[in-house]
């Protein structure tokens, strides 16, 4: 059987890159962490990859922004690489930080605009935090979204998030209906039983409660929480999960490894 | 201005004492008379004066900070008990009790002790853990962000620095601060408020270690108003090390690269100023300025350079910048360093700034010649700055060179071994401690204590810091800070439990970080405020899942001024405790850190902190699988106290709310409590215990109401049934009486830990703790209400177990 193969794109700050590799190992892939130098010194190394990640960290301290100057350097040196891979239709994830170069980048919500519509911007809470949360897929997102990130996932489930900087952010009522009129909203905060949540269960105060979402495409997703962190149920606080074994976050990369196969 | 990078020379030869004295003070030297004396007379035999950076060099070589001199130097020790005076001359304190402990212990898993930057015992057949804590605390008094951040900073750089590098997989931290809430005008001038400083150590500390990317996952931080002035700052790492990467070597013609952060003016006399009191004239120059960005970077490209065997040895640059990481590395054969050749972060240095600077995120690596090149790719490739500034000799002298001209020669024996060894004075008066007029209380009265030791600051939740701290980074937190048995409602956590499954495919080990500190009891009594330190770290390892056997400890004393014979002496009984507990569990120190002269100088009067002594523990566990949480999990389960409650209030936390005086501090029994622990091990390895919790502050009412709100449950417990013991070493007032339901509930005894079972396990849990003391209290119940009940003395405590989780959870929101 063909070997999945994963690339973990890092750069200075970059620090979630061992678990997400991990995570890959795990749903039978093969995954590669490469700088970014490497990348800009042989720019068609990417079209070897199946699957591309951004993985979650402060890359290049969060200085100016979150994800800036990284999303500043994959446009500038590998613009046109980056946006011919995405258009390809091959699995993207970006995580956390990754979601916030996905989104400065342009890719999301669209890699056809290639043009940040949306941001992420500074928790409510005006201070880091590390906890976790309840994660609700939709019924009609279910049913219609074309991401192949978010199948086979239950109605609600738990992943943790560590952020400063994580609050959905549009000013374009527009933007937003199209979003939920595709289903590009995959992941929503929620309390346990889906219904609407308060802070600390909405740890950033997004607007409409978004939590993740992808391109209309399907191939392209992005979120604040961390599935790499959650693929065993060791990982759970109260060691929930499945298969008494593995921890839901394990599904959405499966999702993308199968996707591939 | 015009600066100038000139190298003077320094006139000693002929200087009195007098003047020796005062050219220590006035250049920041630290030295002592004795010191200077042994200075110059090394000179006149040279026949010459010394220049500037010779005498930095020295000075920062024979810092307290860097040689530990009152602890490894001769000490004259007077104990008074009972009127009885006895005395005992120690050589050598440190390498007498603490040392000699892990000496005679003997661990063969203890792969190496107290002679690198970190402590490391072995994980599994191939692989060590390395562990260090350091203490941060004169520039987190000053600046507490730059303070704190540099002090992870630092720490993290120990373990880089440790064999050949290790990785770090966590993070610790524990803070002494003053009240966060105090008065403003009650602050001594040219002091921070506690409420700044704690807002900047906890953001220092968030800033560098989650950018790092190291999960922040176990620490506590304690309140006393002894800390104002000069607050206390300890921050930990542990990293996983292949064993074949332990040792260093460096070797004639070997080339000096340092690599990382630029050199620059920040931190000059980082290492002196550490012995040197406080005041508010106190430069903020010596406080380091980091980025943790710099410091990622090396990391990652160390790793890589490491695993691809590109160099022979390693170490940090902290106190005392490159003076100090070379000195150590070549000490035994010599080096040569070009000071022009060092990377700037401006111009203007003077060389011997630029020696001794603790500028940030910089390594200095051993190399041989043939790898250089390829060394220096690995670094670049990762946009990290790698510059040969120098090589390793076999003169035995260290020879420093800027614009070609020689600025420094010295004997590396002279520096390194030529300190005169001070003779300090040491006194301990042992004070008798008796247990208090029986405390009666009836059932409202103890029930509004509950809630206020619940909401005290030494108890509370600590969650407002917790999570700022991402100690989920890397996936490997298996047991948590917080606890909880869903995740809206969680507890506080005994100990942390990082699982590395991403470094070690397919492992199934565990490694367990815990600590314990309590500078309340070391106001009464020194030794046992050391023994109950220690017992409280293996008690909060034991109380996940550690294996008692496998746990090794670390030291950190934070005292005042070594030069007051009863401060030197109590941290002489701190000692002795180290020593008779440590070899009383068979528990060995891999390394340890004293910081010395934390005081204060105002309007002439000196302010010392409370002495403390901080035991930060890591074992490792066999099967990670086997660790359990504190939340109680299911109604009807059985509640059991392991352990004896004794009339133990002295420093306890009810004592100080309840403005309490007198009582005697909480003792410890090895035998009986290492027995438990090693019971507690068996009953957790065969999944007999559903959750455990370390009875400690608070005693026995708050460890109960935690693992009940923190699982939104009930409880309900007889408080008759608790095993007492009522023959007391010391006598109280009244002769020997039967303790109170208040003295039961909220004496500190050690050894005791609280523990759920389910009913149909009750009989195979029995079997395995034999003749361990232990009593069955009670049982977790359904109603959601925290029930304490006497029947012999007629009380009944009762709380709702939300009401106790909001006592316990809004103290600390800043």
């Amino acid at each position: 059987m063909k070997k999945v193969k994963t690339l973990i794109l890092r750069t200075a700050g970059t620090n979630c890159d061992y678990e997400t590799q991990s995570a890959f190992e795990l749903c039978g892939a093969v995954a590669d962490r490469v700088h970014i130098n490497t990348l800009i010194e042989k720019k068609n190394k990417i079209f070897e990859y199946d699957i591309l990640v951004f993985p979650g960290g402060f890359s290049y301290g969060d200085d100016i922004a979150s994800g800036k100057i990284l999303s500043n350097e994959i446009k500038n040196k590998l613009g046109d690489e980056i946006k011919k891979y995405a258009l390809s239709g091959r699995p993207i994830v970006g995580i956390c930080n990754g979601f916030q170069v996905l989104v400065k980048i342009g890719l999301l919500p669209d890699p056809k605009f290639f043009k940040q519509i949306f941001t992420l911007s500074c928790n409510d809470s005006d201070k880091f935090e590390c906890r976790w949360v309840y994660l609700k897929v939709e019924k009609k997102v279910r049913r219609e979204s074309n991401c192949i990130w978010t199948k086979n996932l239950p109605d609600v489930i738990s992943l943790p998030v560590a952020h400063g900087e994580g609050k959905f952010v549009s000013g374009n009522e527009k933007f937003l209906d199209n979003l939920n009129k595709n289903s590009q909203i995959v992941f929503r905060y929620s309390l346990k039983d889906g219904s609407e949540p308060e802070y600390p269960l909405v740890p950033n105060g997004s607007i409409g409660h978004v939590a993740g979402i992808c391109n209309k495409k399907g191939n392209i997703f992005g979120l604040m929480p961390h599935p790499e962190r959650y693929v065993f149920t060791l990982q759970h606080p109260a060691r929930e999960g499945f298969n008494d074994r593995y921890g839901w976050g394990k599904v959405i990369f499966q999702n993308a490894v199968d996707f591939v196969i | 201005m015009k600066y100038t990078t000139k190298c003077e020379t320094i006139k000693i030869l002929n200087l009195s004492n007098e003047q020796l004295l005062e050219l220590s003070k006035k250049n920041l030297l630290s030295l002592s008379l004795e010191e200077m004396k042994v200075v110059r007379n090394y000179f006149k035999k040279l026949k010459r004066n010394p220049t500037d950076i010779e005498m930095e060099t020295i000075a920062q070589t024979w810092s307290e900070h860097c040689k530990h001199k009152t602890l490894t130097g001769l000490i004259e020790y007077t104990e008074e008990e009972n009127g009885k005076k006895t005395r005992r001359i120690y050589n050598n304190l440190l390498k007498e009790t603490i040392f000699k402990a892990s000496i005679e212990l003997n661990k063969t898993w203890c792969l190496s002790i107290f002679k690198d930057n970190a402590g490391i015992i072995e994980f599994d057949s191939k692989n060590g853990v390395a562990f260090k804590v350091e203490t941060h605390n004169h520039p987190s008094a000053l600046e507490p962000y730059g303070g704190s951040a540099t002090g992870i900073g630092g720490v993290i750089r120990d373990i880089l620095g440790v064999g050949l590098g290790a990785k770090p997989l966590a993070n610790t931290d524990v803070f002494c601060l003053g009240d966060p809430n105090m008065e403003a005008s009650k602050i001594p001038k040219g002091v921070h408020h506690p409420k700044r400083i704690m807002k900047g150590v906890v953001s220092g500390v968030r800033d560098y270690g989650n950018k790092m990317g190291i999960p922040t996952v176990n620490g506590t931080t304690y309140f006393d108003d002894g800390y104002i002035v000069n607050p206390l700052v300890y921050c930990g790492t542990m990293g996983i090390i292949p064993k074949n990467k332990i040792n260093k070597k460096v070797e004639f013609g070997d080339l000096i690269l340092v690599v990382g952060g630029r050199t620059g003016r920040d931190g000059i006399h980082g290492a002196t100023f550490s012995s040197i009191q406080l005041d508010k004239k106190s430069a903020v120059s010596a406080v380091q300025i980091g980025n943790p960005i710099i410091e990622k970077k090396v990391l990652d490209a160390m790793l890589k350079a490491r695993d691809l065997n590109l160099y022979r040895a390693v170490t940090d640059c902290g106190a005392g910048g490159l003076s100090s990481a070379v000195g150590e590395l070549g000490k035994k054969i010599g080096a040569v360093v070009y000071l022009d050749k060092v990377p700037l972060k401006y111009d203007g240095l003077r060389p011997w700034e630029i020696w001794i600077s603790e500028a940030q995120e910089r390594m200095v690596f051993t190399v041989s010649p043939k790898n250089i090149e390829k060394i220096i790719e690995v670094f670049e490739k990762e946009d990290v700055e790698a510059v040969c500034i120098g090589k390793f000799t076999n003169d035995k002298k260290l020879t420093l060179t800027y614009d070609g001209n020689v600025v420094a020669n010295m004997d590396m024996k002279f520096l390194h071994n030529g300190i005169p060894k001070p003779t300090k004075r040491a006194f301990y008066k042992v004070s008798e401690e008796k247990i208090q007029k029986p405390i009666e209380m009836d059932s409202s009265e103890i029930s509004s204590s509950l809630a206020s030791l619940l909401a005290d600051l030494n108890i509370c939740s600590k969650e407002w810091i917790i999570r700022q701290y991402d100690h989920e980074v890397q996936g490997q937190t298996v047991v948590k800070p917080l606890q909880g048995n869903n995740i809206e409602i969680s507890g506080p956590g005994d100990a942390a439990v990082i699982f590395p499954y991403t470094v070690i495919k397919g492992t199934k080990k565990g490694i367990v970080l815990s600590n314990g500190l309590n500078p309340q009891y070391g106001k009464i009594n020194s030794y046992k405020m050391a023994a109950s330190a220690i017992e409280e770290a293996l008690r909060n390892a034991v109380a996940v899942g550690a294996d008692v056997r496998r746990i090794s400890i670390l030291d950190n004393f934070c005292f005042g001024n070594p030069n007051d014979p009863e401060i030197l002496g109590s941290l002489v009984r701190a000692t002795k405790a180290c020593y008779d507990v440590s070899k009383a569990f068979e528990v060995p120190f891999i390394s340890g850190k004293d910081s010395l002269h934390n005081e204060y100088f105002i309007n002439g009067k000196r302010y010392s902190i409370p002495s403390v002594l901080l035991i930060s523990a890591m074992g490792v566990i066999e099967n990670v699988e086997n660790t359990v949480t504190m939340p109680f999990k299911k109604n009807g389960n059985k509640i059991f106290v392991l352990g004896i409650t004794r009339n133990e209030l002295g420093g306890s936390v009810f004592s100080k709310i309840s403005n309490m005086k007198g009582g005697a501090v909480p003792n410890v029994f090895p035998s009986e409590s290492k027995d438990i622990m090693k019971k507690i091990y068996s009953a957790i390895s065969e999944n007999l215990i559903e959750a455990c919790h370390d009875c400690s502050e608070g005693g026995i009412a708050v460890a109960v109401s935690e693992m009940a709100f923190s699982a939104n449950k009930g409880v309900k417990i007889d408080i008759d049934a608790v095993n007492i013991y009522s023959h007391l070493e010391c006598e109280s007032e009244g002769g020997i009486r039967i303790m109170t339901p208040a003295e039961i509930l909220f004496s500190e005894s050690n050894g005791r830990f609280i523990v759920e079972i389910k009913p149909n396990n009750e009989e195979k849990f029995k079997k395995i703790l034999g003749g361990a003391v232990f009593s069955e209290i009670g049982y977790v119940s359904d109603d959601k209400e925290v029930i304490f009940e006497s029947k012999r003395s007629n009380v009944k405590i009762q709380q709702n177990s939300e009401f106790l989780l909001n006592s316990w959870h809004n103290t600390i929101n800043l």
